[in-house]
């Protein structure tokens, strides 16, 4: 931060050393890299919520509609011929992007309860299309026959997981410096405008629609990139990419991990997928249980989350040491 | 001289009750103009019509030759008429500076600009700095908006409207919940101001209004009572009907 | 081919007069205490199961189980608000939402714990099986049943909250609670007793509901949608709104599900957001 703190674009020590660690996994981990990528594409999708959440304020349940369009479009493009993976993660991210666009003009009109039911409703009518168009998408048994060319026409979608985990660590690392750049500029900074004064946004010349579409946009462009994602790692779409528990269950990562920090996402993702691989396979009831009350947990005593948490502590540890 | 301002019978009605009724009203270019009236008498909510907060029932608002009746809030200010808050309205987890720098990136046209730094837009934290500095406020550019004391934040919510260098600056009590010395301060700052800007504020306090107006407008239930210099609203026998027969009734 | 519309129609009433007595506690609450509850279905699933357990372990005929799902949900309304919902009064949306979809997994986990994951059957008294005649159609019992109990629930709770000093007190809190708790009005005394109302009518609803909506633990997930939906539609805040939104969206979905089965619940959702757009503020719009 400069020093009036305004946003730099520098790296922080802790963040190279944040990005280290899934590189060290790759070497230390080779046996669980299928897993490795699960996590890597999760918190992609769960960055996408922490914009649009997070930064924006938008309370959207229905993220998952376009993370199962990205998905979808990626899968049906190399089950039909195009196994170009760049390609196809582009033009799934696009996709979503569009349709985020096309309903975001739904979800900024409104206070939260309509906005709430809107992105549920646009979640759910995507859910029951994609049901129902079982021709297209295979509906519950999902999209099978997904076959993946080489990656720059060198590296091949092997089943050790390598170039998938590899694919997928590039891919969050770019995108990530994209969203970080954007949280840090002009615009991100208009964001925060909106989170902590909507009413004066409109006073200074600022429109807060315009604003909120582009997020929402973005957000579901990124989720779309991260469903694309998906469906060229496993070479396989299923229709629960798309349900609400799928969305309801990003939420929970991203408020674990600690919203508005872009990591937050990152870091819950991580958490509750290796919990949940851990605990879910011993009792899927227990699971969801618990997964229940940690939710209420945390909304009564630990608002801010892992990443929350820990920055506060260091404050109070640093204000110790002065 | 054309009107840099002006309204043509401007009305709100909310439900039964008319909080505006037909108001025209005109702002010469570079006036200082004061609108004063008992409290309900719908100055505010004149201000939220003027700059589209609120739809009109009916009437039309024109700013110089352009209609301005239908345009959003925010087009409004890009065309050079802003206001400020009788309550302060302000960004509470932002800095001042930041507050500002915000502010003077959308004046730009920046506000868009996703793939730098905010800490890199040089000519808006320059034009926010000299405004800060202005109001004297540079020594707390780094002071988070919720942590500044009341009588700063009222200085930063001018300076927020100023960063959108309006051509028409409406001033909604400027000076509400300040002690009377600092008060003085504050609109000196004011009139400091450069003469371009066309000033309308509302304001209770009587010694400012008739220290800095050179043009007053008496509003009381919704209508405009009457309007004219310091001198013959001081001596206007309606006004001091309206103001101590309120003070005999109080 | 009309004897089948009005049958569909007829339908799409009952149906939506269920819906109706499940949502009208959400809608009150919501336009109470600007709470954005999406754990309502769980306490009409809490009623459900009161009455099947009622049934089954104490040998009560359907129609006596109904008023002790009443009671047992709304104990249960009035015991979560006591502890819990009340310090989220003042929180943000989104705490409120997070909060209630933790309450909905939990809530699912230990129904599924204590009753396992099967459907729970219904023992409906015999007068309430099969048809009755009425002017030359064939109308099911149970479903006249249902829309003669939610006219007789409707009138009690207009009367109630039109006639009676606490409907005054209820109306008054939703309108503007400083000024109320200004007039010496007990507001939360008044949340938690609107609370355990709604939840109350929920979990009569619920126990109404098995025959029409089934029951099983996935039961606040599978209707979450349904429930808001009629809040958000017709308005929270009101009793008329959500019932004109809850027949019109039972008659939609009916219908939907009957003339274009391909479709099926698209319909509904794709109705939900033309009214959202048309109507930002409900049908009945008041602050949501």
């Amino acid at each position: 931060m400069s020093a009036a703190g305004l946003p730099t674009q520098r790296w922080s020590k802790l963040e190279i050393a944040f990005w280290l660690i899934p590189i060290a996994a790759f070497f230390a981990f080779p046996k669980y890299l299928t897993l490795g990528s699960q996590i890597l594409i999760t918190a992609l999708f769960a960055l996408s919520l922490d914009l649009i959440l997070g930064y924006a304020r938008i309370i959207s349940l229905g993220q998952a509609a376009f993370f199962g369009l990205g998905a979808y479009t990626a899968g049906l493009l190399a089950k039909y011929g195009w196994g170009e993976p760049l390609s196809g993660l582009v033009l799934g991210g696009l996709v979503a992007s569009l349709a985020g666009l096309v309903t975001s003009f739904l979800v900024v009109r409104g206070q939260d309860l309509t906005r709430l039911m809107v992105t549920l409703g646009i979640g759910l009518m995507f859910y029951e299309a994609a049901n129902q168009a079982t021709s297209i998408t295979g509906g519950v048994d999902g999209l099978s026959g997904v076959v993946m060319g080489k990656l720059f026409g060198v590296f091949s979608f092997g089943m050790d997981g390598r170039t998938a985990y590899v694919y997928s660590l590039v891919v969050l690392f770019i995108v990530f410096c994209c969203a970080r750049t954007l949280v840090r500029s002009p615009f991100g900074l208009s964001l925060r405008g909106i989170r902590e004064g909507e009413k004066r946004m409109p006073a200074i010349g600022a429109s807060v629609p315009r604003k909120l579409v582009a997020v929402y946009t973005i957000g579901a462009g990124i989720a779309g990139i991260a469903g694309a994602l998906l469906a060229q790692t496993t070479q396989f779409v299923g229709i629960d990419s798309l349900g609400f528990p799928r969305s309801a269950d990003l939420m929970i990562m991203l408020v674990l991990g600690g919203t508005g920090y872009l990591y937050g996402g990152i870091i819950g993702a991580a958490v509750f997928m290796l919990m949940q691989d851990y605990l879910s396979n011993l009792n899927p009831v227990y699971w969801q249980f618990w997964l229940g009350l940690l939710l209420v947990i945390i909304v009564l005593f630990a608002r801010g989350g892992l990443l929350g948490g820990l920055i506060a502590l260091r404050q109070r540890l640093a204000s110790r040491w002065e | 001289m054309s009107a840099v301002l002006r309204t043509v019978g401007l009305s709100k009605t909310f439900g039964g009750f008319k909080a505006n009724a037909d108001v025209s009203l005109s702002f010469a270019p570079g006036a200082r103009h004061a609108l004063i009236g008992p409290n309900g008498a719908g100055k505010t909510t004149f201000i939220n019509l003027l700059t589209g907060v609120l739809p009109p029932t009916s009437g039309e608002v024109y700013l110089g030759d352009e209609q301005i009746t239908k345009l959003p809030q925010h087009v409004r200010v890009k065309r050079g008429m802003t206001r400020t808050f009788q309550i302060n309205t302000l960004f509470p987890g932002l800095t001042a500076l930041e507050s500002m720098v915000l502010a003077c990136c959308e004046h730009d046209g920046r506000g868009g600009v996703w793939w730098r730094a905010a800490s890199s837009e040089r000519t808006a934290i320059d034009a926010a700095t000299a405004i800060l500095a202005q109001l004297k406020l540079d020594r707390d550019a780094a002071t988070l908006t919720r942590e500044l004391p009341y009588g700063k934040q009222r200085l930063l919510e001018i300076a927020l409207a100023l960063a959108t260098r309006p051509k028409v600056l409406l001033l909604d009590e400027p000076a509400a919940g300040i002690p009377s010395a600092e008060s003085a301060e504050l609109f000196a700052v004011i009139a400091n101001l450069p003469r371009e800007v066309t000033i309308v504020f509302i304001e209770h306090d009587m010694d400012l209004v008739f220290k800095f107006a050179q043009r007053i407008t008496v509003m009381v239930g919704g209508t405009v009572l009457v309007e004219g210099t310091p001198d013959e609203i001081a001596g206007d026998r309606r006004v001091r009907e309206v103001y101590l027969g309120e003070a005999e009734h109080a | 081919m009309i004897g089948n519309f009005i049958g569909v129609l007829f339908d799409g009433i009952a149906y939506g007069s269920l819906l109706f007595v499940i949502s009208i506690g959400l809608s009150v609450t919501m336009g109470l205490m600007n709470f954005v509850n999406l754990a309502h279905g769980a306490f009409a699933m809490v009623g459900g199961y009161a009455c099947v357990l009622a049934m089954t372990r104490l040998g009560v005929p359907f129609l006596a189980t109904l008023p002790i799902a009443f009671v047992v949900s709304a104990a249960a309304g009035i015991v979560l608000e006591r502890t819990l919902y009340r310090r989220l009064y003042r929180a943000t949306h989104l705490d409120q939402v997070l909060f209630s979809i933790g309450l909905v997994f939990m809530s699912i986990a230990a129904t599924t714990y204590f009753f396992g994951p099967q459907q729970q059957p219904v023992q409906l008294p015999a007068f309430l099986r099969g048809q009755v005649h009425v002017l030359g159609i064939d109308l099911g019992a149970y479903r006249l049943f249902l829309i003669g109990i939610v006219v007789a629930i409707t009138i009690a709770l207009t009367l109630l909250i039109e006639r009676t000093r606490f409907g005054a007190e209820i109306r008054a809190s939703v309108d503007n609670q400083q000024a109320s708790a200004g007039l010496g009005i007990n507001v939360y005394r008044v949340f938690s007793l609107t609370f355990a109302l709604g939840s109350g009518l929920a979990g009569l609803g619920g126990g109404l509901g098995i025959d029409v909506l089934g029951l099983d633990p996935t039961f606040p997930l599978k209707y979450m949608v349904y429930f808001l939906l009629v809040v958000a539609v017709g308005g929270a805040g009101t009793v008329k709104g959500p019932l004109f939104a809850a027949l019109i969206l039972g008659v939609f979905d009916v219908a939907g599900k009957y003339y274009v089965p391909q479709v099926g619940s698209f319909i509904i959702y794709v109705v939900m957001v033309v009214m959202l757009i048309v109507f930002p503020r409900g049908l009945v719009g008041r602050h949501a």
